[in-house]
């Protein structure tokens, strides 16, 4: 029996819980961003970005055990493979699907997600193992509330990347031209806009923010085939109440997901994710749209 | 007539299993204005859509500066100089009108004269370049056929297409329309203007064609045209 009286309310150690709902949240809006952006560009919902980013951090354990690298040095080598093998993916299997039907790329996502699962498995087994801690050392203290190294990093690797990706968006030829593509991929080819190089560089960049997620969450959720599991399933619900077409939505969706999954995961850790799916629903029947996203209404 | 600078030759071509052209013919002389006349559904826009590589013909072809460039993309078309007005301006509305503009540029390779092609823009337009931070869904409709035509000439077109360019506007903005079109041919642009206005296109034109059907039923001198029995009844109400 729940029962949620103000005492308890006012006992739980809210600084802490927003501070680790936050550092969470913010892997969320990560891998969500990715979703969004691959939406945005190329009009297909992936249901395999969960699977290329444990793929991905694979290929970063394999480089900072077998071949002993540093961790940062692994970090942006892994981003560099993500994005490869996302442009990759999209050129060479989603380009050739029709897309005259919503179920053609959600089933060929899904059977990417299960390829990459078997694949995943098959090279590196499925025995849980740890991930090397990026970062270590005594934690921040800030009055009563504890920021461990990695959240901290995860804090910073994830300012920077926002940070930048907005600049790209708003500043850069290439980013603006991105945008035009979903606004329009009609006027945009007539601007000379290469609709194809777009999609391949959307699902590339999409993928990495995958990876960097991958990365950051495997010191805590250790490392095996099916980690991303749960993450991704909450990276798509944060896109989908952000909104999926909404960039900024999707890190609002992360970081609420991320809070709601800290809060609700301290008191009653069962119903975790059914409040965090509950909350999805009542978002969705409030606000069809999403929390940013424009209702799609139908061009007369 | 001067050198064509671009040359159709009995095209054909589909929407899915409906044929859209049957065979159009046309030339369109180096720094003249053509007009493509005719009633909705003759082939106006199709043909339009075939010459800047957004659909491809079943047959005929296309040449450019005597080069073949059927089949080309259209991202391909814009760096060799053909620049397409779509239907109905297709801005970016989401975007600001400088993005919009710069968007028109991003093909450009020579990214130095940006500047220029923006001052030029700005002085056919002087108002696009008081809305600089507007986002363009909230100009209005004559500001947004400004911005579609201003953004085209960002990619400093050697053939520029224009598709209806007065539709749905007041007849001060068509006249402001027209006469920026005459500055374009002035400045050195080819033209090749699709109109449902037959009398300010035959006024601009040097050269018309009139379409049926998806074929070029007629094609002379403006001011021949303008002349012939057929043109005065079904589309300049004498």
């Amino acid at each position: 029996m729940l029962s949620v009286t103000p005492d308890i309310l006012t006992d739980l150690p809210w600084g802490q819980l927003l501070v680790n709902g936050l550092a969470l949240g913010s892997l969320y809006a990560l891998t969500a961003f990715g979703i969004v952006l691959i939406f945005k560009t190329t009009r297909v919902i992936t249901f395999a970005q969960g699977e290329t980013a444990m793929f991905s951090t694979f290929v970063a354990f394999t480089l900072l055990t077998a071949f002993q690298l540093p961790f940062a040095v692994a970090f942006v080598l892994t981003m560099l493979f993500a994005g490869v093998f996302g442009a990759l993916i999209e050129r060479v299997v989603i380009r050739r699907i029709s897309t005259t039907t919503v179920l053609n790329p959600v089933i060929v996502t899904v059977g990417l997600s299960l390829i990459l699962l078997g694949a995943a498995g098959w090279i590196w087994g499925y025995e849980i193992r740890t991930f090397p801690d990026p970062v270590v050392g005594p934690p921040f203290h800030l009055g009563t509330v504890v920021v461990s190294q990695l959240n901290a990093l995860i804090f910073l690797v994830t300012l920077v990347l926002m940070t930048v990706l907005f600049a790209f968006f708003r500043f850069s030829p290439t980013g603006i031209a991105m945008r035009a593509v979903a606004e329009n991929r009609m006027a945009a080819q007539l601007m000379g806009v290469s609709i194809g190089r777009m999609n391949a560089l959307g699902w590339g960049m999409g993928t990495a923010m995958g990876a960097v997620t991958g990365m950051l969450i495997a010191p805590i959720n250790y490392l095996d085939p099916s980690m991303m599991g749960d993450v991704a399933l909450k990276a798509f619900a944060a896109a989908v109440v952000g909104g999926l077409t909404s960039l900024p939505g999707a890190v609002v969706g992360g970081l609420l997901l991320g809070i709601v999954d800290s809060v609700v995961g301290f008191e009653v850790p069962e119903l975790r994710n059914t409040i965090a799916f509950a909350l999805i629903v009542l978002v969705l029947v409030v606000r069809p749209g999403g929390l940013l996203g424009r209702h799609e209404t139908k061009k007369v | 007539m001067g050198r064509p600078l671009l040359t159709v030759n009995e095209l054909e071509a589909y929407y899915g299993r409906v044929c859209a052209l049957h065979s159009v013919s046309l030339e369109v002389a180096e720094g003249s204005v053509a007009a493509l006349l005719g009633a909705n559904g003759a082939g106006k826009t199709t043909t339009l859509r075939v010459i800047s590589g957004l659909l491809r013909p079943t047959r005929g072809s296309v040449e450019f500066d005597g080069k073949r460039i059927d089949g080309s993309n259209p991202d391909r078309l814009v760096r060799a100089g053909i620049v397409q007005v779509p239907e109905g301006r297709q801005i970016f509305a989401d975007l600001t009108v400088r993005e919009n503009l710069m968007l028109g540029g991003y093909a450009r390779r020579d990214g130095g004269s940006a500047r220029q092609e923006s001052q030029r823009v700005f002085d056919y337009f002087p108002r696009l370049g008081e809305r600089l931070q507007q986002r363009a869904g909230t100009l209005s409709g004559g500001e947004q056929q400004m911005l579609a035509i201003g953004r085209a000439l960002m990619a400093r077109p050697r053939l520029l297409l224009l598709d209806e360019p007065s539709l749905g506007l007041a007849p001060l903005l068509v006249k402001e329309i027209f006469r920026v079109i005459g500055d374009i041919r002035a400045a050195g642009t080819t033209v090749l203007l699709v109109e449902q206005n037959a009398h300010m296109a035959l006024r601009i034109a040097d050269h018309a064609y009139l379409l049926e059907t998806g074929r070029v039923i007629l094609g002379d001198r403006s001011a021949a045209l303008r002349q012939r029995e057929e043109v005065q009844r079904a589309y300049l109400g004498h």
